[in-house]
């Protein structure tokens, strides 16, 4: 029992992750329908650009005396850094394919990640970047089960960043222009809605998200590389289609499933195959319920 | 009415590809009027509106609004300029609520307070709208969505409205209802009204003015009177 509820929590730990890159694919794929296969690179990014600061802080010595301030800090400039180079991404690559087939878009992306994950490589090095391990040591012991303060902080800072999510995009008048865009284009800027703008900001809230799980990945296992974003954005991508893709919702409780069974794989199967468990999913979901567990019929949330 | 017109287009031509749809459309439309576009299926009444408003883009010629060339102004800006357009087939925001497809005409606009009493007033102008606030604009009946999108493109403040197919799909009650309301808006409101309609009889009862459109081309141009007494007009397009 001890051995399943401490599984449980790795499993939301990672499911948060997952889900938080799942968001970037379902929003870009509900406003534009593209399915945005460099999104990946944004999490690795992500990982690299805390990993700068978070070094940098630590190299200071502000670390210890002020983790909160240093913490904040570094996810904001990183998430920004991710929200600039994804709208950059999105006005090179995608823009000029808009009203070309979406094959067209879909190859661009995939030559985008391979840009920037060399990119990364060539800028980085191919060694690990290490992050600091001063912050968030304590932990809870309930018998057999421990919750480390890291595990806490992530969790809870993924719930903040997806209720903060739900209520932009349900809650405030630019999310409701997102969601018009993403049901009607042309009658969006029949309104005075700027498509462009409203794609933009998409691609910026996506990585930014996707950048707040690769600094939580590197505090998580304490070191990032260049190329992990390939594997947990295939993983975040199926947690997308699980959920139904365009569904925030979906994609939110498509990422916690898919973190559950990797962690529930692993520690109940193989953990030789843990890569494996969510790609089962996915094609099962592809045979059994190709829209998802939340798509198409049920698309109030949708973008 | 010696003053300039508040719309007009010269010689526009315009298209999807290589498809030619206008082919050297010539019109005016003076503040204060309602004039009817009268024509065929497929004659270039929808791309006529949808390239005034810059979603089809113009190839040859000019569009003036209020005395300034709006070709190349980007189409989201026109609205911000007074420049609005109900579509054909409505066009509602399916997954949003009436409330936010209202709220979204508002979209430019920064005054909270007024844009709530414009909603309010909406609902007083369409009470069946304030009793679906709450709805998805998809759950609507075609006259509803007819109102909403009319109430909608009214919340953007426009001082030339473009009504593409109002009476489309819609029950006789319903559609004596809409143009009562477009009389309406004209009269009270002062908006300037450019009519997309297949129902010509109608259009041409609450306009002043009217163009026949065939082909991509103006074929006829008068006093709506006058075209509801042309006897080629009653023949083409009044069914008789």
């Amino acid at each position: 029992m001890e051995y399943f509820i401490q599984q449980l929590i790795n499993g939301i730990t990672l499911g948060g992750m997952y889900a938080l890159i799942a968001l970037g694919y379902t929003m870009v794929y509900g406003v534009i329908q593209l399915i945005n296969f460099a999104h990946g690179e944004f999490f690795a990014a992500g990982g690299y650009v805390g990993a700068i600061a978070l070094g940098y802080f630590s190299g200071l010595g502000y670390m210890e005396t002020h983790p909160i301030i240093c913490l904040t800090a570094s996810f904001a400039m990183s998430m920004a850094y991710c929200a600039y180079l994804a709208v950059g991404v999105e006005k090179i690559a995608y823009k000029p394919l808009r009203k070309e087939s979406r094959l067209a878009a879909l190859l661009s992306a995939l030559g985008m990640s391979i840009f920037l994950s060399n990119g990364l490589m060539l800028t980085q090095g191919v060694y690990d970047a290490v992050y600091p391990s001063e912050l968030f040591q304590g932990r809870f012991d309930f018998g057999m089960v421990t919750i480390s303060y890291l595990q806490i902080m992530i969790v809870s800072l993924t719930a903040c960043l997806l209720v903060g999510l739900n209520l932009l995009v349900f809650k405030t008048k630019v999310g409701m222009a997102m969601r018009a865009t993403a049901q009607d284009k042309t009658m969006s800027a029949l309104v005075a809605i700027g498509s462009n703008r409203i794609i933009s900001l998409t691609f910026a809230i996506g990585a930014g998200l996707a950048c707040a799980a690769g600094i939580m990945y590197g505090l998580y296992y304490g070191s990032v590389r260049y190329d992990m974003g390939f594997v947990p954005g295939i993983k975040a991508f199926a947690a997308a289609v699980l959920g139904g893709i365009g569904n925030i919702t979906g994609a939110m409780l498509g990422g916690l499933i898919i973190g559950m069974v990797e962690i529930f794989g692993a520690g109940y199967i193989s953990s030789e195959y843990k890569d494996v468990f969510a790609f089962i999913i996915l094609i099962a979901v592809l045979y059994f319920k190709p829209t998802g567990i939340m798509g198409e019929n049920i698309d109030d949330t949708r973008v | 009415m010696s003053t300039q017109p508040i719309l007009e287009l010269k010689n526009v031509h315009s298209g999807y590809g290589s498809i030619k749809a206008l082919k050297g459309i010539s019109l005016k439309v003076m503040p204060g009027e309602i004039v009817a576009i009268i024509g065929a299926n497929g004659a270039g009444k929808s791309t006529t509106l949808m390239t005034i408003c810059g979603i089809v883009k113009v190839e040859k010629g000019e569009i003036l609004y209020q005395g300034k060339v709006i070709n190349k102004v980007p189409p989201e800006k026109l609205p911000t300029m007074g420049l609005c357009q109900v579509p054909e087939g409505r066009r509602i925001f399916p997954r949003l609520t009436v409330m936010e497809n209202l709220r979204l005409g508002a979209f430019y606009r920064d005054d909270t307070n007024q844009i709530m009493k414009d909603i309010q007033y909406s609902y007083e102008m369409f009470p069946i709208l304030g009793e679906r606030k709450s709805q998805k604009g998809g759950t609507l009946s075609g006259g509803e969505q007819q109102m909403l999108a009319i109430a909608r493109a009214l919340m953007t403040k426009p001082k030339v409205l473009l009504l593409d197919e109002p009476s489309l799909g819609l029950a006789p009650i319903i559609v004596q209802q809409i143009f009562d309301i477009i009389s309406q808006i004209n009269k009270e409101e002062g908006v300037t009204i450019l009519l997309v309609e297949q129902n010509a009889n109608l259009a041409l009862q609450a306009a002043s003015r009217g163009y026949v459109v065939e082909t991509g081309e103006i074929t006829l141009e008068d006093e709506a009177q006058a075209l509801l007494s042309n006897s080629k007009i009653r023949e083409a397009y009044l069914g008789e």
